[in-house]
């Protein structure tokens, strides 16, 4: 029980981030199907900054800086999804799929060529970085919190907060819902639609780093982060697209994707059902939920479609 | 030249301007890594299977049968107004249809393809179903099922279905020794290009591209289904059926899907390792910058097939001493990226050009609505 309450936590809490960092791009009016790609983008930045300056910095230092560091990797990365879906109106799922393979394929090239300078170039480089987790990770009696946790309940009222309780919040809103209208009243659309992608980048980024760091002490890039950016954005619109509502939603999907980790080592073996049947279980459940919710979707109005000025 | 000739053209320039940039980024990036063998490793890059003469032209032929495939998948979707990403999963299910029938019963290779045809369709028509009847935008399901699809194929492949896993070489069972009857036909193409997977597959792939032109430009049925896909309210006042045909456009996408992944393993060309359990087939991806590269045109994404294919193997070819083979899929990513604002490329060439009538043309073009 306690190893399907720690699952459930380190998933809900990377769920819930991205899921977050998705619904502050939707309600500006981006769809944001890169979120794959910037969450892998975020744990590469945040991974390298633990496996160069692991042992050469206080332990709070460290977590400060290398979160920050993913957070800004996330940003960088989202905006070149912004520069095509906002400035140059361009598709926005073309785009969003093109950042989700690109996103890849630079963290394996860069790792290997790091690893392959590393070992003076023998060639036989691998896609693997290896690091320390310990500073993110504090025993509290039988529990062991990762520090994503506290990171994560402050990112959810602060969202909640800057969304609907802020006149910004309202701003960025009314770009999803109705840009022509937030225009006439003097609202920049672009640049809210670019702030919305930036905060989005931004919590992928973070939710990249904390779906890598706290589990394992070896990350293999050719993985990617295996389809959790896209689990992230089926929890969002499960959550309606409100910031409490994503939260339920992590947990729920969370219980699911930590049944596949434990079953080797619970009740569950007795079952006798394999590990692949159980990672099918987050994207089954996420299927049959959208199937019931979809049809009274409360979806921002103008997401996807590009801000023309000139348009009637 | 007529109006139509012209924009061909310039679809044809707008795309080779998005696979220069691709180029060009590749080689910053090769720069970046290495300097002094970066010149070299473009140049690998450029020449693909060239470099290793006949071999690799047979693997890059062999390679560009599934890409069409897949291509033509997601240009079918995208002329229905669909973004099938979910190439992918199809394709991961199709290869399961095809090595179910080859290895454990046994049969001719147009009956696998068959199998991994339909295998695909259904795994294409389950997104199309979620769109139309439950209003799901079909993006997200078919990333859905692409999970599902390969989760369950490895689970059957693994342990599932006895007979198909080969516990030493920890993959599926090779066609050529197992069942050399489901093999598809090579009609000496192996003894041309020295390899042992160059076979009609590419004719065939060929062959369905030209059969998807006919359909989409010819028929009424594709006519139908196209209507559906530059606006579903208009076709439905029109009279057509538009739940059924959004099912029916993912269900062809699907099977196109599948029969791409017929062509790749009943060629011998690779044996399926369910161990890997992460890692959705490239091919299904590769399928979007084919598509969009090709501006939709079945008959365009022959050529831009052969180009991706050309571009992965060249990069099989950089010396991994300096370089990672990553670095195709790198360029091939930028290209996509940049195909997303490839109507604005066109725009862009047209206005330097200084054509005149240019409001006319463009009233023109969006009647005829290239990608989406």
């Amino acid at each position: 029980m306690f190893l399907l309450i720690k699952f459930t936590l380190l998933y809900a809490v990377v769920l819930m981030l991205v899921a977050l960092g998705g619904m502050f791009s939707e309600r500006s009016g981006v769809i944001n199907i890169a979120l794959e790609g910037i969450m892998v983008i975020g744990g590469l930045a945040g991974v390298f900054v633990l496996s160069l300056l692991g042992d050469k910095m206080p332990a709070p230092l460290l977590v400060a800086v290398s979160i920050l560091v993913s957070a800004l990797a996330g940003i960088i990365y989202s905006l070149l999804l912004g520069f095509s879906a906002i400035t140059l109106k361009a598709d926005q799922t073309i785009g969003g799929t093109a950042l989700n393979m690109l996103a890849t394929a630079i963290a394996i090239v860069i790792v290997k060529a790091f690893n392959n300078s590393a070992a003076t170039g023998n060639g036989a480089a691998s896609a693997k970085l290896t690091y320390s987790n310990a500073a993110f990770i504090y025993k509290i009696g039988p529990f062991t919190i990762n520090i994503f946790l506290i990171i994560g309940i402050l990112l959810l009222i602060c969202s909640y907060v800057f969304l609907f309780r802020t006149k910004w919040g309202l701003r960025l809103r009314s770009c999803g819902e109705h840009p022509q209208a937030a225009d006439s009243v003097g609202i920049n659309v672009y640049q809210w639609r670019y702030i919305g992608v930036a905060i989005s980048g931004a919590l992928g980024g973070i939710g990249g780093f904390a779906y890598i760091v706290p589990s394992v002490t070896t990350w293999n890039f050719e993985v990617g982060v295996a389809g959790a950016g896209f689990l992230a954005l089926a929890v969002m619109i499960f959550g309606q697209w409100k910031p409490f509502n994503i939260a339920a939603a992590a947990v729920f999907f969370a219980v699911f994707r930590s049944l596949a980790n434990i079953s080797d080592s619970t009740v569950l073996a007795n079952l006798g059902l394999s590990k692949n049947i159980y990672s099918m279980m987050p994207f089954i459940a996420s299927m049959i939920i959208l199937a019931f919710t979809s049809k009274n979707s409360k979806a921002p109005k103008a997401e996807g479609i590009p801000y023309d000025k000139g348009a009637r | 030249m007529s109006e139509k000739t012209k924009n061909a053209l310039l679809s044809i320039v707008a795309s080779l301007v998005c696979i220069v940039l691709g180029l060009a980024v590749g080689f910053l990036v090769l720069t970046c890594i290495n300097a002094d063998n970066a010149l070299d490793g473009m140049a690998r890059i450029i020449k693909g299977g060239f470099h290793l003469k006949p071999k690799g032209i047979g693997s890059e032929i062999a390679q560009a049968a599934p890409l069409i495939m897949t291509g033509l998948s997601v240009a079918f979707a995208f002329k229905t107004g669909l973004f099938n990403i979910g190439a992918a999963g199809q394709y991961t299910v199709g290869v399961f249809g095809a090595l179910y029938f080859a290895l454990i019963l046994h049969m001719p290779w147009y009956v696998c393809l068959l199998a991994a045809m339909i295998c695909g369709a259904v795994w294409g028509a389950v997104p199309g179903i979620f769109k139309a009847y439950f209003n799901v935008n079909e993006v997200i399901t078919s990333i859905m099922f692409n999970w599902i699809g390969l989760y369950l194929v490895n689970e059957l492949m693994y342990t599932g279905v006895p007979g198909m896993y080969d516990q030493k070489t920890t993959r599926t069972y090779k066609l050529s020794s197992a069942s050399p009857s489901s093999l598809i036909p090579d009609l000496g193409l192996n003894a041309v290009f020295k390899t042992n997977s160059t076979t009609i597959a590419i004719f065939l792939a060929v062959a369905f591209a030209i059969v998807v032109y006919v359909i989409l430009s010819k028929t009424t049925f594709g006519y139908e289904l196209k209507a559906c896909g530059f606006n579903k309210d208009a076709a439905k006042y029109a009279g057509i059926n538009e739940k059924r045909n959004i099912v029916l456009s993912m269900t062809i996408s699907g099977a196109l899907a599948g029969i791409g992944a017929g062509l790749y393993f009943l060629s011998g060309a690779s044996e399926w390792n369910p161990q890997v359990s992460t890692a959705l087939p490239a091919v299904g991806f590769n399928g979007i910058p084919v598509a969009l590269l090709a501006l939709s045109n079945p008959i365009g994404v022959i050529f831009a097939a052969i180009f991706v294919a050309h571009i992965s193997v060249g990069g099989s070819y950089l010396p991994t001493k300096y370089y990672q083979p990553e670095i195709a899929d790198l360029i091939v990513a930028v290209i996509i990226y940049l195909c997303a604002f490839v109507m604005l490329f066109k725009e862009m060439i047209r206005r330097s050009l200084g054509k005149k009538k240019r409001a006319e043309e463009a009233a023109k073009e969006s009647g005829k609505g290239e990608t989406k």
